[in-house]
């Protein structure tokens, strides 16, 4: 498939320009685990919150019919590691203050030193664990 | 008016993840294997969202949000135990899945049992967090 990386480009032009929209409305940097994190531990459960994470989750539904072959996650069928994986990604971007979005699409615009090396820090553990699993134990 | 702002910046935030692939962990996890078939898709997607934030984050300098108040201030530069080691935490829950959160709620619809459960991990790893944290806090004063 060489258009991929087209699709790559205009769906990530998308996600910059909800950043975009949020920054220069709202006054606040588009973070998805900040935005969650907050809900979670009841620190901001306000209206603007929820109704990010409502366009979050509802434009896939109202666009993915659209779309063929339709969009999969070809998630791992390994509960085990679907859990484990799902804790380290909640305990760590909020230990970090930040994720994809936050720390990396908001903070390396901004050139913020603490979201470039964020950045590094969890391309290089990802690449480090799934080398380890998949090519020397073979388990992913 | 805010609650709007975040309706329409959550859709466009939604719509690009789907259509940019990063819901699909084959396409991540691809990314992330430098060792095997590398799949170059993802810094598409990074440079991508990150041109639209640069000229937003210039007229940060000579404007108000359009709702009022403040921009954020000025990124601070101080790099903590909290953002490294976060940071290795993540990324690691990033290798093993291929979802980060932005994604895990985007895929919610069709991400089948599988993606439910990793979003409910997730929130309980968030929920988690603030406990972990002062504990980490703790042995690093202690050490």
């Amino acid at each position: 498939m060489q258009i991929e990386w087209l699709w790559g480009l205009g769906g990530g032009l998308l996600i910059g320009l909800g950043a975009a929209v949020y920054l220069l409305g709202n006054g606040r940097i588009m973070g998805a685990s900040g935005i969650l994190g907050g809900m979670v531990d009841s620190s901001d459960r306000s209206l603007e919150r929820l109704s990010f994470l409502a366009g979050v989750i509802g434009m896939p539904i109202l666009l993915r019919p659209f779309f063929s072959p339709a969009p999969e996650t070809h998630l791992t069928s390994n509960i085990v590691i679907v859990i484990l994986a799902g804790l380290l990604v909640g305990v760590g971007t909020r230990i970090a203050n930040g994720c994809t979005s936050g720390h990396g699409v908001c903070g390396i615009s901004r050139f913020s030193l603490r979201g470039i090396v964020a950045t590094i820090f969890y391309i290089a553990a990802g690449a480090v664990t799934l080398a380890l699993l998949r090519h020397i134990w073979g388990v992913i | 008016m805010r609650a709007l702002i975040s309706l329409l910046a959550g859709s466009l935030f939604g719509a690009g993840l789907l259509i940019s692939g990063m819901t699909d962990t084959t396409k991540v996890q691809g990314w992330l294997d430098i060792f095997g078939q590398w799949d170059p898709t993802l810094a598409f997607v990074m440079g991508g969202a990150i041109l639209p934030m640069l000229f937003a984050w210039q007229l940060t300098n000579s404007r108000k949000p359009l709702t009022g108040g403040q921009f954020p201030s000025k990124a601070t530069t101080e790099l903590d135990r909290r953002l490294i080691l976060g940071s290795i935490l993540f990324g690691m829950g990033w290798g093993l899945a291929g979802l980060c959160p932005g994604p895990a709620l985007a895929s919610l619809s069709y991400g089948g049992v599988g993606g439910i459960l990793f979003l409910i991990s997730m929130i309980l790893g968030m929920y988690a967090a603030p406990t972990l944290g002062a504990q980490l806090d703790r042995t690093a004063n202690a050490a």
